[in-house]
Order: C-alpha cells, then sequence, then structure tokens
C-alpha cells in the first residue's frame, strides 16, 4: 500500500469519526509528532461543526481534573458545597484528545474506558456525588516507538487504527473540509441502521481474520452506517460494509483466512463490488449466508493490508517479531520525585508532603464550626483566619521508582538447553511467584539461533508468563549480545515509563553469534562485552547467573563489564538459585 | 441512570449469569468476581442485575437501607425510633452500587454532610457508599486495579459486616453487608490474594468463540444501541420470568435440605484440592443450596455440587507456579475423581 493510499484511508477514518464521534469510538493516531499529524488534525478540527468542544487531556492529568470534585474557592466563596466539572464531563458532546496515548497510566485509562462504556461519568468524591453525561469521541495520539502501544483497553474501544508514520509530508495532500456536510450526514445517520446480513456477515469476517474482540464488528458496523450517512445513501450499501472493513477490521486482522493468493495490493484497492477473490475458504463449518458480501468484506480488508503485513499474517506466527537494536536514548535523569499519584490523608512525618490545596479543601467544610467552637472556649484574640487541625492534613504521594520491572534474558542456544535450560525455567518460575507476591511487573526475552525475541513484554500477568516460558524451546547459536541489546532497549523503555528495570541473564557465557548475525567467537564476545558495557553504563541493576557446567572465566568477566553481580550455578536447583538472586536484587 | 441492556438477552456466559444468580438468592454466598476478556460482557451482566433483581422492602427515612423484618440488624437511627412506635416501610430497588476506582476514601466510607456544615456550621454525617450499598451489591469494575487503601478498607467493611467511622468528633458505626461484585481482565494484574479469597464465587469469563453466538451477541447490543426501549420492551416477559424465579428461589431457600451425604462429598472433595480453611466447603454447600432452589430441588444433589465446584473452588487453590494445569483443570480433575 503505498503513502498516499494510507493518507487517503486517514482521511477517510477522519470524516466518518467526524460524522460520528461517540459512536465509533474513536481514532487511535499512532504517529511521531510532525507536520502529517498536524496537518491530520488540523483537519478534523475543520470537519467537526464549529460549536463541537475539542478537549485535551495531558499525560499527567490528576483525578480531581479528570473526574471533577469540589472547587474549592467556589465554594468558601459561596458557602456552599460547588461541583466542578472534570475534564470528561466537559468533553460531553465533542472530541477528548489523549496526549502520548502510549504512556496512559492504567488509573487514568480505566476513568476514561468506563466514560466511553456508560457515557457518562460517576463521581464520588470530596464529598459529592455526581452522574454527569459524558458522550465524546476519542483521539489519541499515540508515540510509540517499535513496541510501545497505547493501552489495548482503549485500542479495542476505538474504530479507526490510522498509522500516518511513513507518510511523507509531501504525499499528505490537504484536502477541504466542509463541516456542514458532516452536520447534515449526522442527521442522515440517525435513520440507518445495518441489515441482518449485513450483521452476520460483518461478524464472520472478524472471526475468519482471528479478531476476537466483539467490539471490532460492532464498532465496524457502525462505521458502516457513518459512511452510507456521509456518501448520502438511502441505506447501508455494500461499498459502506466494504469500507468499514477496510479502516476497522484490517488494522486488528491477526490472520488472513487463504493461504495462496497471489499479491495484489500494489494497485489501489479493488473496487469492493467485484467480488475478487473465488477461493474456497478452509472453515465450512460457518453458516451458509450472504457469502458474497462476505467475500467483499474480507476482499476490502486484504487491499488495505500492505504486502509485508500480510505475509506475516499468512504465516501467522503468533509471535512478536524480534525487537529492533535500542538505541541508547538521552537517559532521563530522575530526582527523588516520581510521578504524582493521587493523595492520602495521614500525619506530617518527616519526608512527606503536605499537599496545600488539598488541605485546605479538606479544611474548607469545617471552617463555621470550628470558629463556632474556637469562639466558645474563650474568646481568643488573634485566631488564624483559617483553622486546620491534624485531620486535614493531605500528603501527595508520588510513585516512587518502587515498581520494579525484572526483566529475565534466558539463553536459550544449543548449548544451554543441553545443559540446562530447564534448570533455568525452574528458577524463573520460583523468581516469577516471587514477582507475582511483591507485586512486580516482569517480561522475558529469550535468545537463540541469530536473533533475541522479546517473547513477554512486561506484565504482571503471572499466568502468560508461565504460559510464554513453557514454551520456549532451545538450541541454536548464541547471540549474546543481541540478547543484552533487547535487554537493554527494553530497559530504557521501561525507565521511560518511570518504573525500574532489573535484569537477570541466565547464559553459559558462550557467546558465538555476533551482533550482525556473523559466526565466530572472538566477534561475538567482543559485541557481548560491549552490549554489557552499556547496561552498566545506564546503571542498571543486573545479576549474571552462569548457568554453564563448570563455570568460569568467561562468565565473570561478562559480569563485570556489565556492573552484574556474579552468581556461578555449578550444582544450585532452582530453589537456592531464586533465593540467590532475589538477595542481591532486593 | 443510563439504561441498563436486559439481564436475560445475554447471550451465553452462563457461568457467570449462574453465580449472580446464586449470589442474588442467597448473598451470604459470598461475592462474584467475574474475570475474562475485554469486551465479554462483564460489566453488562451486573449492570442488568440491578433491573432484574425483586424490589426490597426498607424503612422510610432510614439512610441505610434497614430492613424492617429484621430488628437485630437495624442501624442507631431505627433502633432509637422503634422504641418510639411502628416504622413504616417502603420497596425500593435493590441498590447496586458502583465503586468507581477514582473514589476518594471520604466518599466510600461516609463523611461530613458538606452542605450542612457550611451553610449551617453543624456536624452532621453522610454515609457513603458502604451504606448505599447495604443489602445489595457493591460493584468495582476493573477490580484488579483498585487502589490498595481503598482494597484495605474494603477487606475490612467485607469482614465484618460493619462500617466504623470515626473523624473529629463524628463517631458512626452502622451495617454495610453487601455482596461484592468485581470484574476486571486478567492481563491488566492480578487481584491482591487477600481481596480474591473475599469472593465467594469466581467465573472466568472467555468471549464466545462460536459465529452464531457471536453474531447474536452483535445483532442484539445493535438493536439495543438503535432502540433501548423498544429492545427493552421486547425482554420484558423473559425479565418477569426471571424476577419470579429469584423470588421463589428465595422463598423456598430455607427448606432446602443439606443430605450428610453432600455435605460429606463436598468436604472430601475440599480436602483434595487442599484449600485453605473452611470457607471453601461453606461456600460451596450454600451455593449448591441457592441452585437447587432456583431450579425448584428440595435436596442438593450430586449434580448441583458439581455444577458449582469451579466457580467455588477456582480462586482458592494455593498458588503453584511451578504447575501448568491452571485451577479450573485442578477442579476438574478433582470433581471426576470424588464424583466418579
Amino acid at each position: 500500500m503505498t503513502a498516499r493510499l494510507a493518507w487517503s484511508d486517514a482521511v477517510a477514518a477522519l470524516q466518518l469519526f467526524a460524522v460520528d464521534p461517540a459512536g465509533s469510538g474513536g481514532v487511535l493516531l499512532r504517529s511521531r509528532a510532525g507536520p502529517v499529524r498536524e496537518r491530520w488534525l488540523k483537519m478534523l478540527r475543520a470537519a467537526l461543526p464549529a460549536e463541537q468542544s475539542v478537549r485535551t487531556i495531558p499525560l499527567h492529568i490528576a483525578d480531581g481534573r479528570l473526574l471533577g470534585g469540589l472547587d474549592l474557592n467556589a465554594t468558601l466563596l459561596a458557602g456552599r458545597p460547588v461541583a466542578e466539572r472534570g475534564l470528561l464531563a466537559e468533553a460531553d458532546g465533542g472530541v477528548l484528545v489523549l496526549a502520548m496515548a502510549e504512556r496512559l497510566s492504567s488509573a487514568t485509562l480505566v476513568h476514561i474506558t468506563a466514560a466511553m462504556d456508560a457515557r457518562e461519568t460517576i463521581v464520588e468524591r470530596d464529598g459529592l456525588s455526581l452522574r454527569m453525561p459524558a458522550r465524546f469521541g476519542v483521539i489519541a495520539l499515540d508515540e510509540g516507538l517499535d513496541d510501545e502501544f497505547a493501552p489495548a483497553a482503549l485500542r479495542d474501544r476505538l474504530a479507526f487504527h490510522v498509522d500516518l508514520n511513513g507518510i511523507p509530508t509531501g504525499d499528505a495532500e490537504e484536502f477541504v473540509m466542509d463541516s456542514g456536510e458532516v452536520s447534515m450526514a449526522r442527521e442522515r445517520l440517525k435513520a440507518l441502521k445495518a441489515g441482518k446480513g449485513q450483521v452476520e456477515a460483518m461478524c464472520s469476517a472478524a472471526a475468519a481474520l482471528g479478531i476476537t474482540s466483539l467490539r471490532a464488528p460492532l464498532l465496524a458496523l457502525r462505521v458502516a452506517c457513518a459512511s452510507a450517512a456521509f456518501d448520502d445513501h438511502i441505506t447501508v450499501e455494500q461499498d459502506d460494509i466494504a469500507s468499514a472493513a477496510r479502516l476497522v477490521l484490517a488494522p486488528r486482522a491477526l490472520v488472513f483466512p487463504d493461504a495462496d493468493q497471489p499479491e495484489q495490493q500494489e494497485q489501489p484497492p479493488e473496487p469492493p463490488s467485484d467480488p475478487a477473490a473465488e477461493d474456497d475458504r478452509p472453515d465450512t463449518d460457518r453458516p451458509d449466508f450472504d457469502r458474497a458480501l462476505d467475500e467483499v468484506i474480507l476482499a476490502a480488508v486484504q487491499a488495505a493490508l500492505p504486502p509485508d503485513v500480510l505475509a506475516v499474517l499468512r504465516a501467522s506466527s503468533g509471535r512478536s517479531r524480534a525487537r529492533s537494536q535500542g538505541k541508547a536514548g538521552a537517559l532521563q535523569k530522575s530526582g527523588k520525585r516520581g510521578r504524582p499519584a493521587g493523595v492520602l490523608r495521614g500525619d506530617l512525618r518527616a519526608g512527606a508532603k503536605l499537599n496545600v490545596i488539598e488541605t485546605l479543601r479538606a479544611a474548607a467544610p469545617w471552617q463555621p464550626l470550628r470558629r463556632r467552637e474556637a469562639a466558645m472556649n474563650a474568646g481568643m484574640s488573634a485566631r488564624p483566619r483559617i483553622l486546620v487541625r491534624k485531620d486535614d492534613f493531605r500528603l501527595s504521594r508520588f510513585k516512587q521508582r518502587t515498581e520494579t520491572t525484572t526483566i529475565f534474558v534466558v539463553d536459550a542456544s544449543g548449548s544451554a538447553a543441553l545443559h540446562r535450560l530447564a534448570e533455568a525455567k525452574g528458577a524463573v518460575e520460583l523468581l516469577l511467584a516471587d514477582c507475582y507476591i511483591r507485586r512486580d511487573q516482569v517480561a522475558l526475552i529469550a535468545f537463540r539461533g541469530s536473533v533475541a525475541e522479546l517473547l513477554l513484554p512486561p506484565t504482571r500477568s503471572l499466568a502468560r508468563a508461565k504460559r510464554s516460558l513453557a514454551a520456549l524451546p532451545g538450541g541454536g547459536g548464541t547471540p549474546l549480545a543481541a540478547g543484552l541489546d533487547a535487554a537493554f532497549a527494553l530497559s530504557e523503555s521501561i525507565r521511560r515509563k518511570g518504573h525500574t528495570p532489573t535484569v537477570v541473564v541466565l547464559t553459559d557465557g558462550r557467546a558465538n553469534i555476533a551482533r550482525d548475525g556473523g559466526q565466530g567467537r572472538p566477534r561475538a564476545e567482543e559485541d557481548a562485552i560491549s552490549a554489557a558495557r552499556q547496561l552498566r553504563s545506564a546503571g542498571i541493576t543486573a545479576v549474571l547467573v552462569d548457568t554453564s557446567p563448570r563455570p568460569g572465566a568467561s562468565g565473570e568477566t561478562l559480569a563485570r563489564e556489565m556492573g552484574a553481580r556474579y552468581l556461578p550455578l555449578p550444582h544450585a536447583d532452582a530453589a537456592i538459585l531464586s533465593k540467590a538472586v532475589l538477595a542481591s536484587v532486593g | 441512570m443510563a439504561i441498563a441492556f436486559p439481564f436475560s438477552a445475554i447471550v451465553g456466559q452462563d457461568d457467570m449469569k449462574l453465580a449472580l444468580l446464586i449470589a442474588a438468592v442467597d448473598p451470604k454466598v459470598g461475592g462474584v468476581l467475574a474475570f475474562g476478556d475485554r469486551g465479554s460482557g462483564k460489566s453488562t451482566a451486573v449492570r442488568a442485575l440491578a433491573a432484574l433483581l425483586p424490589r426490597m422492602k426498607v424503612i422510610v427515612g432510614c439512610r441505610y437501607n434497614c430492613d424492617p423484618d429484621r430488628p437485630a440488624e437495624f442501624c442507631d437511627d431505627c433502633r432509637a425510633r422503634a422504641g418510639k412506635g411502628a416504622l413504616k416501610s417502603v420497596q425500593m430497588p435493590v441498590p447496586v452500587v458502583d465503586l468507581p476506582l477514582g473514589a476518594t476514601e471520604d466518599r466510600v466510607v461516609g463523611a461530613l454532610d458538606l452542605e450542612r456544615a457550611l451553610a449551617r456550621g453543624e456536624k452532621a454525617f453522610e454515609p457513603g457508599l458502604l451504606a448505599r450499598a447495604h443489602r445489595g451489591f457493591l460493584y468495582i469494575d476493573e477490580a484488579n486495579l483498585l487502589e490498595d487503601h481503598l482494597v484495605d478498607l474494603l477487606l475490612d467493611v467485607a469482614a465484618s459486616g460493619e462500617n466504623v467511622v470515626e473523624r473529629e468528633g463524628l463517631s458512626i458505626r452502622h451495617p454495610a453487608r453487601f455482596v461484592l461484585v468485581g470484574t476486571g481482565n486478567p492481563e491488566e494484574g492480578e487481584l491482591r490474594p487477600q481481596l480474591l479469597d473475599r469472593f465467594g464465587l469466581s467465573v472466568e469469563v472467555k468471549t464466545p468463540d462460536d459465529l452464531p453466538s457471536r453474531i447474536e451477541v452483535v445483532r442484539r447490543r445493535d438493536e439495543f444501541e438503535n432502540d433501548s426501549a423498544a429492545f427493552i420492551a421486547r425482554w420484558d416477559g423473559e425479565e418477569r420470568k426471571l424476577r419470579k424465579k429469584i423470588t421463589s428461589a428465595r422463598d423456598r431457600l430455607p427448606s432446602v435440605t443439606v443430605t450428610d451425604a453432600a455435605l460429606e462429598r463436598a468436604a472430601r472433595l475440599c480436602m483434595a484440592l487442599g484449600t485453605d480453611g473452611l470457607r471453601g466447603e461453606l461456600t460451596l454447600m450454600r451455593a449448591a443450596r441457592a441452585l437447587a432452589a432456583l431450579e425448584g430441588a428440595k435436596t442438593v444433589t450430586d449434580d448441583h455440587l458439581r455444577r458449582v465446584a469451579p466457580s467455588a473452588l477456582r480462586h482458592r487453590l494455593r498458588r503453584n507456579p511451578l504447575d501448568d494445569a491452571g485451577s479450573s483443570v485442578r477442579v476438574d480433575r478433582a470433581i471426576a475423581e470424588i464424583f466418579g
């Protein structure tokens, strides 16, 4: 698919989103900040009717601002509680822009998704209990690199997934948007409904593409209605279904049902009315309904997929692709402070940080009471203007880098497999259980053959970790450098999220594959050492567990260069190993 | 309140629906936890429950939903008033109270009534979410992401059935017995073991994977969103039927007998699985009895036990990270051994 085509899809998504912002959920806009994204956003603003509000949620928004709460100023002035609307309620009937959605904290995310599901916000804060309507469409700006994505719970709820990366500015032609047309389409939308056969076809197409979430076909159907409204169709037509499938289902596709369809993607999308592909699909147990429409949908999806993606889907490897080599980004200099993470009632102990506003907010309602009380207790002459007591103290909590992510880098090469891959797996499982108890996150990188693979991105799910570990095969060369590079890149991305990475390497230290995939022990070892130094210079806590039968110099040198604690493992079993690693990680 | 999707119109998800119905028949079962895939209708089912449940009798003017037929459980207010004369009662819908994740502690346990404090300088207690949920359901969406200090608070109240507030001259205690309903997605993090144990039943929810039911889900959802009033009217008959079933099951519940043989089976099952404490057996027995009542049976049979065992015991097994088999598989294995 060419860049121009990608851009025209992006524009189509924009228009359909403008027709039904809340119904379609929104747009996941994956793109670096830049002129192309700016142009897209500018066109969106032009397409939306003028009265429609567009609000932006900054990344570190406090809960109070997001949900609303007590308006301190107005409350003190009025002498009665005055509620302040939060951003979610303010966005009602409009569009909400999420900046840097790939780094959205789960706490903020759940509020947004809850409001999207219920179409209202429920506030239980500061002595207030409010329900406010909140129907909005979301534009999630996702600037993630490589494996960094906006949270899945959010992606699932957004109909359109648009990727602007790779579209040169020159190809991003600016179109004139007509908000009047959008307003008219919105009127027409009210009367439109997808037919029964269309619902069935969309569901079966989604299933054939390996999309499990039922939100996908639902969103696609709504987008089809929006498309019909926009093109002034009286009913939802085949074209509408096809373009909805292209925009909504294609980016979510996990598998592609037929295996021997020749590539025909470099051409512009085939007119969807032309039922291409007369292949027989393998799944015959599908109910027998509008098969033609089914194929139209699949053809539309296929046309929207770039050939390389299609190839990957056809192979249906299911595994995540090998991580690209990490770039040593500018190291984030972190002070003692973390991200603000809400307030708590508490005592002013040493080190606690008083949150003045929240304290005043807590003290505000008590003022008339306390004043009267103070007046009764003998007429003190010089009374403070505001009576604050110990109970009012609110302390800011910061999420410090206490949340640890332990990255296991497991050598699954032939030499290690021979020796003690099973034992290493056992140890990792024990450590996983410990991580679970301490609520740490874990990630798993394995290296073998010529590449390192991120088998498990950071997760707190014990089940997933166990599954991916169990599936880890052994054999092949020892690309130690690639493994350490992957660990370094992942550490960096974890740090950017404000967590602390800890790397646990299990290897026999016998590198024989260099960074460029070339064979040869000396070069491979050199590369491994330089990768190890990278970890040390970044100051990442590391442990190296030497799993070779006769632990020796190579492991020790590597540990020294890595700044890691060295743990030889001559005859230790999984339990001893787990204890040793825990002791050094702390 | 937003209009809820009718409970009986939910396609599939039988485990979850059954668990919620059991909790509705016998609140003592102790809460339902539904963990599973995104977009599989967990929240929909819980919200639908609110509309489904038969109304309950409460004392007029009581802020804690006291039950006029149970004077032993009155709050202080009602006790004082009961001394003075007869209390009037009124029918109200069973509360299904949302505990939103951003809730502040004050709102959960109750706090000073702001309006009165500011305007009139009076010290008065304004009940929080726990008070409102008394005799009803407390629903936590994304329970696994709930803040720790709120979890602690909930654990305490759920264990004692009473909420105690002590703050600057306010000293209040009131009954707070509710059925905890939690939902969540395990991929986003697991639940703290202490909280896990408080739930009586736990169910795993999956998106249906057969095409006809997937189509049916999407179709009904689509219809509901296009014209919710008409959709609800169409399902009203089914809802009534189900409501009646719950009411009569509640009436029947005390008369359902549990034989010694059934008790022994339950005990053997728990022993085989090595569940901690007696909570597992109790829940298993209560859930089986509620199921029997729902189905109009007079005694608890093996079949009832067998059907509720996975959800009553699944989350109580001691975690063994080295055992690859999931908890459900272990429960199924034990059931097969004991029931043959």
